[in-house]
């Protein structure tokens, strides 16, 4: 019995998802899986959901004002995700902290810590200039309430903290806090994409790695980032849209309610012309996304160099279905399509935008498990296999309900970001 | 600096502030760079003494050295062995790690197992390896189920010497 | 204001400190590192030619070492190479060859073997392995916490209280030598025996190869027979087009072994 014991705890880690073909060193195992796909994913929601909503604040695109709101709580709420799945999958998880206290600044993870919180402060730093206003309003309006609840005294006592003390609401004060909004999306834009494009950098600089190595990876990784960030906002979007014109018809929420609040057709409205003209963006980094990819697998078979031989055995046979069923044609192509032709409808738009995620995330997939799918060696395989059932912790973590959590946990935080920070926010007076 | 929009800028220097109050505790006093330099050499230097430290568990070192080593106390038995043939093979090897062997002569955990000799004497068709110089026989026909130490003697391999 | 400019000050006083480490403060004196460390750089030397695949190499650094045997990673290993005359070429290492090569068939994985035929045998040999100790590790280069390092005597080494458990330099790592301690869950590799090193032995699996198929040397010092044979005998590193400047040097290597 306790031999037994001795030998579950033998598993070594890597070992319960992978399988071993012909002739693969003893140590190698594919030991960044799952949650090392979530990672790029997620940052590239982030940096893709900001970047769309520096589209309104920073060159002025009024049209997208709405979604340009939304996308920057959706992109806050996304934040803390960003590095969920680093945690998930570190071995030494409390240990996490080291990578801000000793920054190895040679490797490309060090900087992580620093350009994650410095990415961080600047998307809050904007959402507090974009909310100040609302937040002093709301504090007053609860200050000036005769008998608070004990919800009332919390909530009022989060909105005095969130003004940060600053009670000024007078044009000029606004005013200050437009344009030091405008360039904080401006600093913003350029550290989403090193966030980003820095975790291309994580994969690109591995030299060990035939698959990973190349110097257009980061140009890649911010590409698609920004594609799946964008599809991601719309798609929320307009899953929220519809929602609150489900309540806007049945006078469900209290907001409804209220005298001024827009009516369903004014929702349906709004919410074309700003999926239309954030789809448009959406089409040209699409464009830039494929051309790189394409470009990179191209060198990769023209060139052929020592790599190749098992490369191509790896993309065009045994991932073959992975790379050009599921993320080119499935994840690519079909939503491309959809978007060009004519009569682009908002319904057509949605489908494309869940095509687009889910080819943005095969990208991610393929790129880190197919990088693991071969043998330093040369010489043999390694296959993946997600775990399902969950069996311990190991295989929670970083199995399919891992994974899903992962997904999940932007959401939940959304809903209550927004009851402090609401996305939707009907500026009422003061025009 | 007296604008209202700093006041997130204030709250940032806090935070690192106290980041760094909470480093200054919290890394090791000895984190610093080899000669290396940075690149390769970004440690805590104390850790190189934990290495050193570990215990050892083979003892002493080298053919020549180790059966003089064992031969100090037990040299009935080691004179036994033939320098030829197993004569190069460490004592450590069969009988164990025996680094305090010698302070504490507790019985040593002797490897009799037939699988012990067929790390070598499988006969393996490889002409061009050293491997095809050592006799070798196929354990699937020879003898199966018996330990070889019951008709080989292991300190002395050659045929004339069996039990 | 004025108050507010003080505290400033001092703010910046105390962060400016708390950012400096104290050790780049400390002043080495050359002369007493240079004694307590004698100009050391160590190199292996694996002699392909001598190796039968017996594996003893293996058991001992597990045993040495607290690798558990039955986990399937190993700090050093065998692999064995079989070509046939009909010229195709098989490579394996069932369990890193802890127990060595007591059966002809080659592992192919999955749990599917080949029994090739004896007459088809061309050439067969054996390769032991284990860490390069780069000059230039790559392993060390991308740890984010600088949990490894390379040692000024030319060893590369974790530090497995500090390692986050990132795997950045398993991946970084071309010859596929670190890997999860399933104990410890942190890093894992060849130390060279650093232990055994500093106590003037020499590592488990040098002392346990019967063979003299491993051999370790300072490399700086021009009479180590070690060294001398390195530098006077035709000898190839593993993987030199990653720049990594491996430190264990090959004799009778076959450009199929990567």
């Amino acid at each position: 019995m306790v031999e037994q014991i001795a030998q579950q705890a033998m598993v070594v880690h890597g070992e319960a998802w992978t399988i071993k073909e012909l002739f693969t060193l003893p140590n190698e195992y594919i030991y960044w899986s799952i949650q090392i796909v979530m990672y790029p994913f997620m940052t590239g929601l982030v940096a893709g959901a900001f970047v769309l909503s520096s589209l309104y604040h920073v060159f002025g695109i009024e049209k997208l004002k709405e979604i340009a709101r939304f996308s920057l709580v959706f992109s806050f709420a996304l934040l803390p995700v960003a590095m969920m799945p680093l945690t998930l999958h570190l071995q030494q998880p409390f240990r996490g902290i080291n990578v801000l206290m000793t920054p190895h600044f040679t490797s490309a993870i060090a900087a992580f810590g620093i350009v994650f919180l410095t990415y961080a402060s600047i998307v809050a730093t904007e959402i507090w200039l974009v909310y100040r206003k609302y937040f002093v309003e709301t504090a007053q309006a609860l200050m000036a309430m005769p008998n608070r609840t004990m919800i009332d005294n919390f909530r009022m006592m989060v909105f005095q903290a969130l003004t940060l003390g600053a009670w000024d609401i007078s044009p000029e004060a606004v005013e200050k806090d437009h344009k030091a909004c405008k360039i904080m999306a401006g600093i913003g834009i350029p550290v989403a994409c090193f966030l980003h494009g820095y975790a291309g950098f994580i994969f690109g600089s591995v030299k060990a790695n035939a698959l990973w190595m190349t110097p257009l990876m980061p140009v890649i990784f911010i590409c698609s980032a920004v594609v799946s960030g964008v599809a991601l906002c719309i798609l929320t979007y307009v899953i929220v849209q519809e929602i609150r014109k489900y309540m806007a018809r049945s006078n469900m929420a209290r907001w409804a309610k209220d005298s001024d609040a827009p009516g369903a057709e004014e929702l349906e409205a709004i919410k074309h012309t700003e999926v239309m003209i954030s789809s448009n963006y959406l089409l040209y980094f699409m464009i830039a996304a494929m051309t790189l990819e394409i470009l990179d697998l191209i060198f990769r078979g023209y060139t052929q160099v020592k790599s190749w031989d098992i490369l191509r055995e790896v993309i065009m046979e045994r991932d073959f279905t992975k790379i050009f069923i599921l993320q080119y044609l499935i994840g690519n192509l079909v939503p491309f399509v959809m978007m060009i032709l004519p009569g682009r409808t908002v319904r057509r738009t949605t489908v494309a935008t869940v095509l687009v995620l889910f080819g943005v995330f095969m990208m991610r997939y393929n790129v880190v498990i197919g990088g693991q799918a071969f043998s330093l060696s040369f010489a043999g395989f390694m296959d993946y296999h997600l775990p399902i059932i969950p069996h311990d912790l190991e295989t929670f973590k970083e199995g399919l309900f891992g994974a899903l959590t992962v997904i999940v946990t932007p959401f939940v935080l959304f809903y209550f970001i927004n009851k402090f920070i609401p996305a939707f926010l009907e500026e009422k007076s003061t025009h | 600096m007296k604008s209202h929009v700093w006041r997130p800028l204030y709250v940032v220097i806090v935070f690192v502030v106290a980041l760094l109050v909470f480093r200054f505790f919290y890394v090791p006093n000895d984190f610093g760079s080899g000669k290396r330099g940075f690149m390769y050499s970004y440690h805590r230097i104390s850790n190189e003494m934990e290495w050193k430290n570990q215990p050892a568990k083979y003892g002493v070192s080298g053919r020549e050295r180790m059966h003089e080593y064992c031969s100090a106390c037990h040299g009935t038995v080691v004179k036994v062995r033939t320098e030829k043939l197993h004569g190069i093979i460490p004592c450590e090897d069969c009988h164990g790690p025996a680094m305090n062997h010698p302070e504490k002569p507790e019985k040593l955990n002797i490897d009799r197992s037939r699988g012990l000799c067929l790390r070598c004497h499988t006969d393996l068709p490889y002409t061009t390896s050293e491997r095809h110089r050592i006799p070798g026989i196929n354990p699937k026909t020879h003898n199966t189920g018996v330990e070889c130490v019951k008709c080989h003697n292991p300190h002395n391999p050659s045929l004339e010497g069996m039990k | 204001m004025m108050e507010r400019r003080e505290f400033l000050k001092k703010c910046i006083l105390i962060v400016a400190g708390a950012s400096v480490p104290i050790s780049a403060l400390t002043l080495i004196d050359p002369k007493k590192v240079l004694a307590a460390n004698p100009d050391i750089q160590w190199a292996f030397l694996v002699d392909t030619n001598r190796c039968v695949g017996c594996g003893f190499c293996v058991k001992a650094c597990k045993t040495e070492n607290d690798i558990p045997l039955e986990a399937n990673v190993s700090r050093t290993w065998v692999e064995r190479y079989v070509y046939t005359k009909d010229d195709k070429r098989y490579v394996d290492s069932p369990k890193a060859a802890l127990d060595g090569y007591t059966e002809s068939r080659i592992d192919l994985g999955r749990g599917e073997f080949k029994e090739i035929d004896p007459k088809n045998v061309g050439k067969a040999f054996f390769v032991p392995k284990l860490c390069n100790h780069c000059s230039s590790p790559a392993c060390t280069q991308v740890c984010p916490v600088g949990a490894t390092y390379k040692t000024d005597d030319g060893v590369v080494l974790v530090d497995q209280t500090w390692c986050i458990g990132c795997g950045y330099c398993i991946m970084a790592c071309p010859y596929a030598a670190r890997f999860f301690h399933p104990v410890k869950h942190v890093v894992d590799k060849c130390t060279f025996c650093y232990h055994r090193l500093s106590k003037g032995l020499d590592s488990a699996c040098v002392n346990a190869c019967p063979f003299g198929a491993r051999k370790m040397g300072n490399i700086h010092d021009p009479d180590d027979p070690i060294t001398k044979i390195i530098m006077n005998e035709r000898v190839g590193v593993l993987k030199d087009e990653f720049g990594t400047k491996p430190q264990a040097f090959y004799i009778g290597l076959a450009q199929e072994v990567r």
